[in-house]
């Protein structure tokens, strides 16, 4: 559907885009994560034909991209809300979903769709002024996938919306993407990403650092912890097996040693004649594995002077 | 290019639709028409209005009759067995208006003429009676140094010249007051419409680029093409409220007639009387002026300048608007340099207007930034056609080049957020490659 490679932009002082590749099969839902400044932005940019990369090539659909012909398959929401404050709500979404090459009358009917499906049909003749934020992020929603693109880009979508309207998007994302249509998903909220993407990379300094779907690099990270409760907790276990780490309430975390399997833990706390009630795998959450990767860069980037 | 015709169908309608457009665009032509229906009913008024005038003649200049002078329909009524003093008082009681008190003068040193008036009497009045008291302190001296009174007036010269232009096919009556006026008001209405739409594009990029919106079309629309649509359809509005500027003064120009029919019969007595003096010829003098005038050209001139500059300057506004972060005083700032040569060619102009023909003028009318506005105030000189075509083809380069140079400008500048930019900067966009 969507095929990245070696891509690159270089500002005056930065390496925005460094190299990043990555390809996305249709119906997915991809997560980009990274820091702030880590060049999301940019790379998004590029992919929707905004900014031309200095290197490196997109392929759309198995063909070169072509931001001129293919924006009309392309569904933006940026970080940043923009619709005109003094509009028309009803009048500006027709305008921005003919800009995306839908006729008069096929927009007017989409328009009035999607209004009905998310009840904003009192708004039409609103401005945006009017609206909270909460209206204008669901407003800023249903522009960029009124024309049900084939690939949307969600910037941050469910900031500032309360947890009924959240769902009601996120539904929306689970609906268009079981129609076929691939969306990108950018976010710092990684409880999101855990429970809606299939597939995240992670971007730092303009580099690309992890790719995987969300079950790969949670096993690709995970340290073999594990936490077991027992009938009755003793001050204390230990065996040959494993490493005690920490002690909650009911329960023990234990790290398996290397060249040791979860049933050896097992046979080791049986023969200690203690009674097992649970076993669990403990994976690393992506916010972990984030930090992880992320700590020890600088916070912010600094600027460097490119020689390219 | 269906895109940008679609830009151009929003920013057009959207400022057509407002309220505050229909209220400038109706507003407008009828204060100007006001001060112009204004002017002309003051004139009209001021000539049909007889005014009763007591006269108490010590001197005996007027010999109990006073003769009225040409277009004056003073009354003149003389008063016996009064003097200034108890007169005063009661004039205005017995209808008079004014009250004219001549005393015993010396003929060689008329002094102590008095017009007592209720309030102050309008230059018109008072130049009819001077002309009234001046024909009867003439005859007399005439008397005292024995000239025929008759005999004098057929001495008496008063010519006025006329002014023909030889432009080859007919001569035509030139009248140079009018030809100043058309071109000031040319070069003016130039200066204003660069000045006003400019900005109008500019704030219209800034509104986009601060309510992010320009993130979300330029995923739709090329960045030039957002540019051009903005400026194009800004253009188009100013083209319709000037298109309805010049119905509604067609209109009334038809209008006003019937409502003061004196006025057109001014109109067609005044080319045989052949007199140019006097307020109520006024409107003669500038219908004939009108007349003597290449109105074709100047019309084709005004709108291609109007076009051309427009475009040209348009670009820099949105380059400008596009670079700026909310900041209103920033925008101010940045602004400057663009409105420098505005303001400059409006110098220009007025110098040109007193001398077409000079190295200055005829610079200013064909360098790009300035020709809009010098070129209008030459234009009813006579350019030479050489001049007007160079002039109109460096105007089309110049906006090709400056457009594709802002472009460039307005690319990034759109899309960048809570930097100040500098110029050096800008400059730098301009001119990279890509």
């Amino acid at each position: 559907m969507l095929e990245v490679k070696h891509l690159k932009k270089y500002y005056a002082t930065q390496k925005a885009v460094d190299d990043i590749s990555f390809s996305l099969t249709p119906g997915s839902i991809f997560g980009l994560l990274g820091p702030n400044g880590a060049g999301k932005t940019t790379l998004i940019r590029m992919v929707t034909g905004i900014f031309y990369p200095d290197e490196g090539e997109i392929k759309f659909e198995g063909r070169k991209f072509n931001p001129i012909q293919d924006v009309s398959q392309i569904g933006y929401m940026p970080e940043e809300r923009g619709l005109y404050k003094k509009m028309k709500i009803g009048e500006q979404a027709v305008y921005l979903a003919r800009l995306k090459g839908l006729s008069k009358s096929m927009a007017l009917e989409k328009v009035k769709e999607w209004f009905i499906r998310f009840e904003m049909q009192s708004w039409w003749n609103k401005k945006v002024e009017d609206l909270s934020k909460g209206m204008g992020q669901k407003l800023q929603f249903v522009i960029t996938v009124l024309h049900e693109p084939k690939l949307i880009i969600l910037d941050e979508p469910f900031s500032g919306l309360d947890p009924v309207n959240t769902n009601l998007i996120k539904e929306q994302i689970y609906q268009l993407a079981k129609r076929g249509s691939t969306v990108i998903f950018s976010t710092h909220r990684m409880e999101q990403v855990e429970e809606i993407c299939d597939h995240i990379i992670l971007v730092n300094k303009g580099k690309k650092i992890l790719d995987g779907t969300v079950n790969e690099v949670k096993q690709k990270f995970k340290e073999n912890l594990y936490t077991v409760s027992l009938e009755d907790i003793p001050s204390s276990v230990n065996a040959p097996s494993f490493d005690l780490i920490g002690k909650e309430a009911d329960k023990f975390i234990l790290k398996i040693r290397q060249g040791h399997k979860p049933n050896d833990v097992l046979q080791d706390l049986l023969n200690n004649g203690h009674s097992i009630t649970r076993f669990n795998e403990v994976l690393p959450s992506l916010n972990d594995i984030f930090i992880r990767l992320v700590e020890g860069t600088p916070v912010t980037r600094q600027f460097e002077t490119v020689t390219a | 290019m269906n895109k940008i015709g679609l830009v151009i169908q929003r920013e057009y309608l959207s400022r057509v639709k407002k309220k505050s457009f229909l209220l400038t665009t109706i507003l407008v032509p009828i204060i100007i028409i006001g001060f112009y229906a204004a002017i002309i009913a003051i004139s009209v008024t001021d000539s049909g209005d007889k005014s009763k005038v007591a006269v108490i003649d010590e001197s005996g200049i007027f010999n109990g009759k006073v003769v009225n002078q040409k277009n004056d329909p003073t009354e003149y009524v003389f008063i016996q067995n009064e003097t200034e003093q108890s007169y005063k008082s009661k004039y205005k009681s017995k209808g008079f208006d004014y009250f004219l008190y001549l005393p015993k003068i010396n003929i060689e040193q008329p002094k102590g003429i008095k017009l007592h008036s209720p309030s102050t009497i309008s230059i018109g009045v008072k130049n009819k009676i001077e002309n009234a008291v001046d024909a009867a302190i003439e005859d007399k001296r005439l008397q005292a140094a024995n000239i025929d009174a008759e005999r004098y007036k057929k001495i008496n010269s008063n010519v006025s010249i006329e002014n023909t232009i030889d432009t080859g096919d007919k001569e035509k009556k030139s009248v140079a007051g009018v030809a100043y006026a058309v071109s000031f008001a040319c070069g003016i209405l130039i200066y204003m419409i660069l000045l006003i739409y400019g900005t109008m594009v500019m704030r219209g990029v800034m509104e986009e680029k601060t309510s992010r919106i320009a993130e979300v079309i330029i995923s739709s629309v090329k960045p030039f093409q957002l540019m051009l649509g903005k400026i194009i359809g800004i253009g188009a509005v100013g083209v319709t409220q000037f298109f309805i500027w010049i119905v509604l003064m067609l209109l009334l120009q038809a209008v006003l007639p019937a409502i003061f029919p004196t006025l057109s019969q001014q109109v067609v007595q005044s080319p045989e009387a052949g007199n140019i003096a006097g307020s109520q010829n006024m409107f003669a003098t500038v219908t004939e002026g009108l007349r003597s005038l290449p109105v074709g050209l100047i019309l084709f001139c005004f709108l291609f300048y109007f076009i051309g500059g427009y475009l040209l300057y348009a670009s820099m506004f949105a380059a400008i608007g596009s670079v700026v972060s909310e900041d209103q005083q920033e925008a101010q700032q940045l602004v400057f340099p663009v409105m420098m040569p505005i303001i400059l060619a409006f110098v220009i102009m007025v110098r040109a207007i007193a001398e077409p023909n000079s190295s200055l003028a005829i610079f200013g009318s064909l360098f790009p930034l300035t020709s809009p506005i010098v070129m209008m105030g030459r234009i009813t000189y006579d350019v030479p056609i050489w001049q007007l075509i160079t002039s109109m083809v460096l105007l089309v380069l110049g906006f090709i080049f400056f457009t594709w140079l802002t472009a460039k400008i307005y690319r990034t500048g759109i899309l960048l957020y809570g930097k100040r930019i500098t110029w050096k900067e800008m400059i730098k966009w301009a001119f990279r490659s890509s």
